[in-house]
């Protein structure tokens, strides 16, 4: 009897997951980001086979070449190569697996810390919860960019110290969320019903009350997915992320910044991946959204 | 709403008191000596250091170091800059008002197409005009400005050649700054020129700094109107036969903006967000390049002060937000 939240027999998750998906479905942007978003775990999951260049070997003979179909572009570097010969097509495919790593790390970090944390103020309440929610205040008065800064300056720069500070600074969002679900759970008929036949309190948060809560979570988690990639490549872009010579997106425009008047693509290119990339995730929220939250449907 | 107003600022106490935390334990957990960080200085002799240390206060214990650094705060001292010897204050009053400039123009431009895109929208809802604009707003949502400011300065500056490519103002005007703010300043200036000269400056900044904004407040107007458009009462002010542009303008609207407002104030934490990278590019001298640079330059007693001040900032605007949204809805007010 304590397994009420958990009847669902595999028969109506299929019927579940049906429903989803025609909701899903109906959002025509939410497919296209979702197959650009599938393509994009493909690159980067390949990227050593489908890269035809070493994404940090410098090509001496061939700085700042155009793309191909330019004049005085060269067919061997598709898109062009950088201030100091690299491949533009290959950082580019290299720097798929650094932003879909980024987002991946940073949102697992954030979501299992928020979701721990917002359970917990929402499930005991009282001062636990206020201590907590307080923490979450102060972090969410900073502008998240500057406290990300500010945490990669005391950290040192670098990606995974970016990543961290990043995943510090989103998490106050999943753990709001999180308890603002749970105060409205944990009243409820059903958890009652497991609390009386006796289920414990871990047993109560993480299996009784944290499924029916996972609906928003899961829609910020695709937001937080995209902002993650967005401001990892900002602290690139400021010098204070990933480090030269890595392919990281942001990192690229940093290192192409003085060249903006001369060689657009050097420019161009990386930023264009990285809107794509952000767009095509914000595409899949809001099907996402849609299918699971029919209250919050826009369309 | 006396009462109203005294809750929401009690509330705002411990938030308070946890930023000064923050700010006040980050130098500690710099790696380095933390008198040699905070005075900047490399090889000093033991003496100076002694002197260093006892005038910066790390002899004593952490929690005597901490209401030390309180009173000294309370009292409007933020400590000076290593770079220009200036008082942190100073600095930032004297850089705030490019940033209060920007993220102004910012805020109006975004508003002022914002709204009347996301309202056309929803009434509209499901034409091109809805799906074009709606479709605009996620790359909006979606842009890395970092980016998009680049592309601006290669479009407008280096092949259009119609805007500047940073600072504020030409360098062939020189006049007072009474205000601090370039618009106004230029014209009290009565220079031929220096107007244009600073309007032509700011427009592609806050253009960038507004993208982000604009998107975010079109889709929400958007969606808050189509919530509102759905409800009883509008259905029941088009069944007595109230013209449509009164049933949009009065009923709709009005209990539109309520959330959109909410909205609107958090934009301020994402205006200053955008500030640093805005600033960065156009190498705007407003506060947002000013912490870039203080961190790059490692001037720690800024980087202290300046997010401290920062993160104070949007707090007092969000809870002027706060209070504006009880003024306009007394359901919150009353609770």
């Amino acid at each position: 009897m304590a397994d009420t939240t958990n009847s669902a027999t595999p028969g109506t998750r299929r019927q579940m997951l049906a429903e989803f998906w025609f909701y899903f479905r109906h959002n025509r942007g939410a497919v296209v980001g979702l197959y650009f978003f599938v393509a994009l775990v493909v690159v980067a999951v390949l990227a050593s086979v489908l890269a035809p260049h070493d994404p940090i070997l410098q090509d001496r003979s061939a700085l700042l070449t155009p793309p191909f179909w330019q004049q005085g572009g060269n067919v061997s570097y598709l898109l062009g190569t950088d201030a100091v010969g690299r491949d533009i097509l290959s950082r580019l495919i290299f720097g798929a697996r650094y932003s879909l790593f980024i987002g991946v790390v940073v949102v697992s970090i954030s979501l299992v810390g928020g979701i721990v944390l917002g359970l917990v103020a929402g499930f005991f309440g009282g001062w636990i919860d206020t201590v907590i929610m307080r923490v979450m205040d102060v972090i969410l008065a900073f502008p998240s960019l500057l406290l990300a800064l500010v945490l990669v300056a005391v950290l040192g720069p670098g990606l995974t110290n970016a990543m961290i500070a990043i995943a510090i600074v989103s998490q106050p969002h999943f753990a709001r969320l999180t308890r603002a679900s749970v105060l409205g759970e944990k009243n409820r008929e059903y958890v009652m019903a497991a609390r009386v036949a006796g289920a414990g309190q871990m047993r109560l948060m993480f299996r009784t009350i944290l499924p029916n809560c996972l609906a928003p979570l899961i829609v910020q988690a695709t937001l937080s997915f995209s902002g993650a990639i967005l401001d990892a490549a900002a602290l690139g872009f400021l010098g204070m992320g990933a480090q030269p010579p890595t392919p990281e997106w942001g990192t690229m425009l940093a290192e192409s910044r003085e060249f903006i008047l001369r060689a657009w693509w050097v420019v161009t290119l990386p930023g264009l991946a990285i809107l794509i990339t952000v767009l095509a995730i914000n595409l899949m929220g809001d099907g996402l959204r849609d299918a699971l939250d029919p209250k919050l449907k826009r369309s | 709403m006396i009462k109203f107003i005294l809750g929401r600022l009690a509330y705002l106490i411990p938030t308070f008191i946890g930023i000064t935390i923050v700010a006040f334990g980050f130098v500690r957990v710099l790696p380095g000596d933390p008198v040699l960080l905070m005075a900047g200085e490399r090889g000093m002799t033991p003496e100076h250091y002694q002197d260093m240390m006892a005038r910066l206060g790390f002899d004593r214990p952490v929690w005597q170091q901490y209401l030390e650094y309180l009173w000294r705060l309370l009292h409007g001292d933020f400590g000076n800059s290593i770079v220009t010897k200036q008082p942190v204050l100073h600095d930032f009053l004297t850089l705030f008002p490019a940033t209060l400039e920007l993220a102004f123009c910012a805020i109006l431009i975004a508003i002022a197409i914002g709204l009347p895109v996301g309202v056309l929208a929803a009434l509209k809802r499901g034409s091109w005009f809805d799906q074009v604009t709606m479709t605009v707003a996620l790359v909006g949502y979606s842009m890395p400005i970092f980016w998009w400011g680049l592309l601006l300065i290669i479009f407008f500056s280096g092949i259009l050649g119609w805007t500047p490519v940073s600072g504020r103002i030409s360098l062939m005007y020189y006049f007072p700054t009474p205000t601090g703010f370039m618009l106004i300043d230029s014209l009290l200036s009565g220079q031929k020129g220096a107007f244009s000269s600073a309007a032509s400056h700011l427009v592609l900044p806050a253009i960038v700094l507004a993208t982000v904004p604009l998107a975010v407040i079109a889709r929400q107007t958007r969606s808050a109107m189509l919530e509102v458009l759905g409800e009883d009462y509008v259905r029941t002010a088009r069944a007595k036969g109230l013209t449509p542009s009164r049933v949009v303008g009065i009923h709709a609207l009005r209990n539109a903006m309520i959330p959109v407002i909410t909205t609107i104030g958090l934009q301020v934490g994402v205006l200053m967000a955008g500030a640093i990278l805005t600033e960065s590019i156009f190498s705007w001298p407003g506060i947002g390049k000013w912490m870039v640079d203080s961190i790059s330059r490692r001037d720690y007693p800024v980087v202290q002060s300046g997010l401290l001040l920062i993160a104070g900032m949007v707090m007092i605007v969000n809870l002027v937000v706060d209070l504006l949204y009880g003024l306009i809805n007394p359901r919150i007010r009353h609770r």
